[in-house]
């Protein structure tokens, strides 16, 4: 009998790029359940809006290289990338900026560097600065999560879409009128007024621990995150090396000054700050691949995180922390490979 | 408004200034590499010694590079690797190869046609790597391993008995 | 005697925990497979020189008898399976060869299977001269049967000179499906550990640990039983964890002695001589009862075979006629491969013959699957899980940008190509087929440099010996000038009374025009 010859070995790896991805989607949706509760519909219109975007820029870049599209989008990374960028966004956020964000990162960042696994930076990031810094104004238009105890009109779901269309409010609500400052905001700011942590944590938004609502999409987040290290999807060494990076100087300064800093339990979940560790850093095209080097990485933005918050002018600063490391990855991967099996340690490379 | 600009102007000089120095410092104090810059250049030629460039061999060709009195695409069994590993030793442009199509290799071997050989020996006299073994009006013959596929002895044989085949 | 615990071992980075597949195949004993019709016995079964036949066409063999000598320093010789007469020298596909052709020796049988009478009665081990023990075992054909068939005399002369700590028996069999070193264990313990006996005889070794992974209960009461039958204590049964690639030679050393065999070593660099668990076995057979290597025990398996198993076989059987004795081809049968489904070859035919390396016929009832390779993501997995803790990603990025320089740096020769980065790879890159392909790249890339340094040197001799030739001719001439000039008139009658008769001044070397 004949056969044919392949090569070895002969087995098919189980896993697949597209399994991945739709794993980090499914451990994404207790956060976006969580992000709807409080802060209304606008999420999932930006979701959808990510997607569109994030979708049809996939699709012309690779119609453009000469590959099929399927090929591309079959791999849900772009889809991953759109559900970062939903999360970033404020909730009420016009079509326009979360199209601008989407298209920036899939387009220039991911394939005019070289598309799937040749990029530098992590695009949802990039499309996240890019906007933040065309729309100021739209970009920091936060509103207030439903919390139930305090005098704030909720937009309901019409005026929310129309919103998200046109970018204007009803007639008889201003930008101002809805407009709150987040917890980390609010921090900055009454930092810069030279307010005790008693009067900041008095504003009826500061929650228990992270700010009212942000602290729960931070639990639910990390649910979603613990599913991925459960699944083996990621490893542990990024997400607990974020959080230790912004422990650490953190925890340093409150207890250097108790009254001048905010508590270390604040800055985790506040922000983006478990979405970062979990789902952002990890990202794989992008981070360091030796466990030191990920250690390394993880570490950098933990404390670039804590920085950018506590003394640099943006309020959260995990697009711009996760940024800088993307720059510094080679030279990491670089100077923290493992030693090879039957090599001298520290051997001439 | 002036003294704002002179300040800036003033402090990207002085930076400029304090560069400059340290850089300078730094090339010559430090200490370079130990190899001539011939040496390097020599390591990066296939060692055929054929002569195809022009010169009487690699070394006198990596001379002649380093002098600047030859362009670094003359070499047609190196290729465009040595090409490319030569400009990016010295810093200049990658040319295209000036001889493409020259046949020489070190995958070729001469080989003398014993029936033909009168032992004139000057086959033995121009090998550049003295790969060819015989006595004055005795036999003459090519010792395989040595052999670097330059055809130098070919054009030189007067009776035409050497010839190349495709060894490895 | 019971096996010894695990938590004495050292520890094998990365690696798999892989599905066994063994249960089909080691359900009963093994089946011993008549003698074929026709035997194909290739000249090369072992690595290095092909042996050469020493029998001619129409003569007639008897079993064990030695048809084809072991050809310079690293070769083996071959044996006739079976009694019958030499039809033909030709060439026949072989499994080395992925169904190649390749010089065979083909036998047909005559159905007596009369074995060679034994030149010498067998004496015992002992009383022969180390030199001679060594001598021996070459004549017996024996080589490596994990896999890797190197001479086992020959590696044995190169363990001699050095110092030796332990013998390490190779019965771990981590590969999926394989089963035939677990069988061998079961039913032959007794054999294999006679057989390490003479092997630290040979080379004066005084610890020997047999290394046998823990989803082998049987094969270690047996060995344990074995060893406790023979009351020999310098030998003990060594459990290992079931992770695939324990079983390479280099990872088993690290596992059972804790020492790293270092990069271009061999484990006998650190004291360690690995053996697989069969060698020892034809060792004790051909020393002690005089059968030279002529069969061995294969796994028949996977989901093409009706009835998986294992089997006692001649070398030279056809593989065709193994499957056969197993039941025969289900109509699933899609792809056939000789060895494991990491590390085997995949073979176009069942014409090839079972030879010294064929450990396990596995007959898979699906084809590896087209190439449908996405970019690299650099999720690192494959690092996670390579045993020598080299980084397949960025070898993989350098293999394609043929980077020789960066290969060597990152430890590429020391890949040992089991597949364990392949099997994670979310991307499906064909990992172990580039590395292969680099590593071919880099040592032609190597040979070349080396005869480039050589011409080199060469030239520059050659360059060296001109200007020396240069420079004495010119002392010659000059010396000569002054002769003539500071010469008496006797001198000079002398001078031209030679010129008349023809000859120069001086004798010089003729040389053709400059």
């Amino acid at each position: 009998m004949e056969f044919e010859r392949r090569e070895a070995p002969y087995v098919r790896p189980p896993t697949s790029v597209g399994g991945m991805m739709r794993e980090v989607l499914f451990a994404l949706i207790p956060a976006a359940l969580a992000y709807v509760w409080f802060f209304g519909a606008g999420f999932i219109l930006n979701l959808l809006v990510a997607a569109l975007f994030c979708a049809a820029g996939e699709a012309f870049m690779t119609h453009l290289r000469g590959r099929p599209p399927e090929e591309a989008l079959s791999d849900f990374t772009a889809m991953v990338t759109a559900a970062l960028i939903a999360f970033s966004m404020p909730a009420l956020c016009p079509w326009w900026v979360t199209a601008t964000a989407s298209l920036f990162a899939i387009v220039v960042a991911k394939h005019l560097y070289g598309g799937m696994g040749y990029n530098i930076f992590n695009p949802a990031m990039a499309g996240y600065v890019v906007a933040l810094v065309s729309f100021p104004m739209y970009m920091n238009f936060w509103t207030a999560p439903r919390i139930g105890d305090i005098d704030y009109h909720y937009l309901d779901f019409y005026e929310t879409a129309r919103y998200t269309l046109t970018g204007s409010l009803p007639e008889y609500l201003s930008f101002d009128a809805i407009s709150r400052a987040t917890p980390l905001d609010t921090v900055k700011t009454g930092l810069k007024s030279m307010l005790t942590f008693d009067e900041m944590y008095s504003n009826p938004l500061m929650g228990d621990f992270g700010g009212r609502g942000w602290e729960w999409i931070g639990n639910f987040t990390a649910i979603g995150g613990a599913w991925l290290l459960l699944r083996k999807i990621i490893r542990w060494h990024i997400p607990v090396a974020v959080l230790a990076g912004l422990l650490v100087p953190s925890g340093f300064m409150y207890f250097l000054d108790t009254g001048a800093h905010a508590s270390p339990g604040f800055y985790l979940f506040s922000g983006g700050t478990i979405l970062c560790a979990f789902f952002i850093a990890t990202d794989p095209v992008t981070a360091a691949t030796s466990p030191r080097g990920r250690l390394v990485y993880g570490f950098g933005i933990g404390f670039l995180i804590y920085a950018i918050r506590r003394w640099g002018s943006y309020a959260d600063g995990v697009a711009f922390a996760v940024l800088l490391m993307n720059m510094a990855r080679p030279a990491i991967d670089y100077l923290t490979r493992p030693r090879i099996v039957g090599h001298a340690k520290n051997e001439a490379r | 408004m002036w003294t704002s600009i002179l300040i800036a102007v003033a402090t990207i000089t002085g930076i400029a200034l304090a560069s400059g120095l340290l850089l300078g410092f730094a090339s010559r104090r430090l200490p370079p590499r130990t190899d001539s810059l011939v040496d390097q250049v020599n390591e990066l030629l296939p060692q055929l010694q054929c002569a195809q460039c022009g010169y009487a061999g690699c070394r006198p060709y990596a001379a002649a590079i380093v002098d600047d009195d030859a362009d670094i695409n003359l070499c047609p069994p190196g290729g465009h690797d040595t090409v490319r590993r030569l400009a990016a030793l010295l810093d200049r442009e990658p040319l295209p190869l000036a001889d493409a199509a020259s046949s020489v290799s070190m995958s070729s071997l001469a080989i003398i046609d014993e029936s033909l050989c009168i032992g004139c020996g000057w086959c033995r006299e121009v090998c550049p790597v003295d790969a060819i073994t015989g006595a004055h009006h005795y036999m003459h013959t090519v010792i395989a391993r040595e052999c670097t596929g330059c055809e130098l002895c070919v054009t030189r044989c007067p009776v035409d008995c050497i010839g190349m085949v495709a060894a490895r | 005697m019971r096996p010894a615990p695990t938590f004495d071992l050292g520890k094998l980075n990365g690696g798999l925990r892989l599905p066994g597949e063994k249960a089909n195949s080691t359900a009963m004993g093994i089946q011993v497979v008549p003698v074929p019709a026709q035997l194909v016995l290739p000249l090369t079964q072992h690595s290095g020189n092909a042996a050469q036949p020493v029998v001619g066409i129409g003569e007639k063999v008897l079993k064990g008898q030695l048809i084809a000598d072991a050809d310079g320093a690293l070769s083996a010789p071959v044996h006739a399976s079976s009694s019958g007469k030499v039809v033909a020298i030709e060439q026949w596909p072989v499994s080395r060869r992925h169904g190649d052709p390749a010089p065979c020796i083909i036998i047909e049988c005559d159905g007596r299977d009369e074995a060679i009478g034994l030149a010498e009665p067998v004496i015992p081990y002992e009383s022969l001269p180390l030199e001679s023990l060594l001598q021996k075992i070459l004549q017996g054909g024996i080589v490596g049967l994990g896999g890797a068939v190197f001479p086992t005399a020959q590696k044995l002369m190169q363990a001699n000179t050095l110092p030796l700590e332990s013998l390490l028996l190779n019965g771990v069999e981590c590969e999926p499906y394989i089963s035939c070193d677990d069988m061998l264990m079961r039913e032959q313990a007794a054999d294999v550990v006679k057989g390490a006996q003479i092997l630290m005889y040979a080379l004066g070794i005084q610890k020997c640990y047999i290394a046998i992974e823990s989803d082998k209960p049987e094969a270690l009461q047996k060995m344990a039983d074995a060893l406790t039958a023979l009351n020999d204590s310098r030998m003990v049964v060594k459990m290992v964890p079931t992770i695939y690639p324990s079983g390479g030679e280099d990872q088993l050393v690290q596992l059972v002695t804790n020492k790293e065999v270092p990069s271009g070593g061999l484990p006998t660099d650190v004291g360690c001589l690995v053996q697989n668990v069969g060698t020892a076995a034809a060792v004790y057979r051909w020393i002690c009862e005089g059968e030279p290597l002529i069969s061995r025990v294969t796994t028949v398996t996977g989901d093409g075979i009706v009835s998986p198993m294992n089997v006692l076989a001649r070398l030279g059987t056809p593989v065709a006629e193994i499957v056969a004795f197993a039941g025969g081809y289900t109509d699933r049968a899609k792809q056939l491969i000789i060895g494991g489904p990491m590390m085997g070859k995949s073979v176009t035919t069942d014409r090839v013959p079972l030879v010294k390396a064929t450990n396990c016929i596995l007959v898979m009832s699906h084809l590896a699957p087209p190439l449908d390779e996405r970019p690299c993501i650099r999720c690192g997995e494959c690092a996670v899980v390579c045993p020598v803790v080299l980084q397949p990603q960025e070898l993989y990025w350098f293999a394609c940008a043929d980077d020789e320089v960066k290969l060597r740096e990152h430890g590429l020769i020391d890949c040992i190509e089991c597949g364990c980065c392949d099997l994670v790879c979310p991307s499906h890159i064909p990992l172990m087929a580039s590395f292969r392909q680099a590593k071919a790249r880099i040592r032609e890339l190597a040979d070349e440099k080396a005869r480039a340094e050589r011409a080199r040197l060469r030239f520059e001799a050659r360059t060296l010996r001109r200007e020396i030739e240069e420079q004495k001719r010119e002392d010659e001439l000059a010396q000569q000038k002054r002769a003539a000039i500071t010469a008496g008139p006797k001198e000079i009658q002398e001078m031209v009374e030679r010129a008349r008769r023809g000859k120069p001044p001086l004798e010089r070397t003729e040389k053709g025009p400059d």
